[in-house]
């Protein structure tokens, strides 16, 4: 209890106090995670609607497989980005192991799955309402991907915030290709993971309270700025 | 775009007939109401021809290709599908899809919300209109690209006499404008109204089709008797 006490009175301290380093790897954390979801986004919001509208052999066998990839165990995405970026890996000429891309790349992997499968299930619902009428339009199907992802944005902003709450929270995958490199590639989670490690459960508290506080806050203002529960249902 | 030729036009699913084989042909002018009990074919029948549905067999012959045809043609479901949008987005929404620029399509929109009197309810979120509202606005939305062809699916099935009677006038007007309609209904007293030709199916199969004083006069067929009379068909 009394380290839970210290853990918190250390990260208000660190807060108010605007500690360089804090202030450095909170950034570092959210710049990986918020291009990792950039590009989950670009890549599973078109996926998603693209499989709602369209038919096509193995259909089925694709949402199934989306939807299992949802469970990739990070460590196992991390060992794999490690083997492609490593030096002698395909990829590895490109050097990018132990940088912040690596980070990147192995959390846009384990988010995107997520991402599109909590799409998916939300636009199959409004496809479901809107399939005859859009058909009747004579609407072309980039236009019907394009409704499909404006009318479902309330539900497609939750599936954004469950991308970053896996993204931001993640520690096995950026642990291996990023190396928790002082000054590098340290973010929240591997430092939490090494002050643990360390013995010093005060820091790694604080640093875990303003994880949740980073977490929390992306959500409000995403709430907030999204109009989530205001001018009407949707 | 008329005469509309409909040649053995058969729907199954599995091994059931749900309708056909049909053969009709329509003409460009007034107001074609489609008659018949439960089951009889109604939906099924403009569902097809507007290209919802797949034919099983036989041919849908536009006097123009089928693709321009598909352009010229509007469809009201029995339920109306609202977008989940305001009801000013619902209304420009064809015309956006046909690359009408926004200031064109608000304005036409305006005008047609005049015309089914939401004056007050511009703004608001269209699922959440009364169901009379709602069918005025997916009725008015099916005008609003001036379609040379309209379906009604049972329009105004569940609603009560004043807004059946904003509906219907509607109607007549879009009639007299040359936009050739054919809607399904069980009310009579509509058909009787609205009608310039009936067609009537039973069991899947077209009984007759004949000017409307010829079906009320002298009914084609001992089904169609029983119908007009309001006896159970079963």
């Amino acid at each position: 209890m009394n380290e839970i006490l210290q853990g918190l009175a250390q990260a208000f301290w660190l807060i108010i106090s605007l500690d360089t380093e804090l202030i450095t790897i909170s950034l570092r954390s959210l710049y990986v995670t918020l291009t990792a979801l950039l590009v989950s986004i670009i890549i599973a919001f078109p996926l998603a609607a693209l499989i709602v509208v369209t038919r096509f052999r193995f259909r089925r066998l694709v949402i199934t497989i989306l939807n299992a990839l949802m469970g990739l165990p990070p460590v196992v995405v991390g060992l794999l980005v490690y083997i492609i970026f490593s030096r002698s890996g395909p990829l590895g000429v490109l050097g990018l192991l132990y940088t912040t891309s690596a980070m990147i790349i192995a959390q846009a992997i384990i988010i995107t799955p997520l991402i599109a499968s909590v799409a998916h299930q939300s636009m199959q619902g409004l496809w479901a309402d809107y399939r005859d009428l859009l058909i009747s339009i004579n609407t072309s199907k980039p236009r019907r991907i394009g409704t499909l992802m404006w009318d479902s944005r309330r539900a497609l902003i939750t599936a954004c915030l469950a991308g970053f709450g896996r993204g931001i929270g993640e520690v096995g995958a950026i642990m291996i290709v990023g190396g928790n490199i002082d000054n590098a590639t340290r973010v929240l989670t591997t430092a939490i993971s090494l002050e643990t490690s360390r013995g010093d459960f005060a820091l790694a508290l604080a640093l875990g309270f303003v994880l949740i506080s980073l977490a929390l806050s992306v959500s409000f203002a995403t709430h907030w700025f999204g109009k989530t529960e205001r001018g009407g249902l949707w | 775009m008329f005469p509309l030729k409909i040649s053995s036009v058969e729907i199954n699913i599995k091994e059931k007939r749900l309708l056909g084989p049909i053969n009709l042909l329509l003409q460009q002018k007034g107001i074609s109401v489609v008659l018949g009990a439960n089951g009889s074919g109604k939906t099924t029948l403009l569902e097809s021809i507007h290209g919802l549905r797949n034919l099983s067999k036989g041919e849908i012959n536009w006097a123009i290709p089928n693709n321009l045809a598909a352009k010229e043609q509007s469809f009201v479901f029995q339920t109306p599908i609202m977008l989940r949008r305001s009801v000013l987005e619902n209304l420009m929404y064809p015309l956006r899809v046909r690359q009408f620029s926004k200031p064109y399509a608000n304005k036409e929109a305006m005008l047609w919300i005049k015309k089914i009197g939401l004056e007050k309810k511009v703004n608001q979120q269209a699922p959440l209109l009364s169901g009379g509202e709602m069918q005025a606005v997916a009725v008015a939305r099916a005008l609003i690209t001036k379609p040379k062809m309209l379906f009604l699916d049972e329009p105004t099935a569940s609603l009560d006499g004043l807004a059946k009677k904003t509906i219907e006038d509607i109607l007549i007007l879009a009639a007299k404008n040359d936009t050739k309609i054919i809607m399904s209904t069980h009310d009579l007293g509509q058909a009787k109204r609205l009608a310039d030709d009936i067609i009537y199916l039973h069991k899947g199969l077209l009984e007759s089709h004949c000017s409307k004083n010829e079906f009320l006069n002298s009914p084609p067929s001992e089904a169609a008797k029983q119908f007009l009379a309001g006896d159970i068909i079963i």
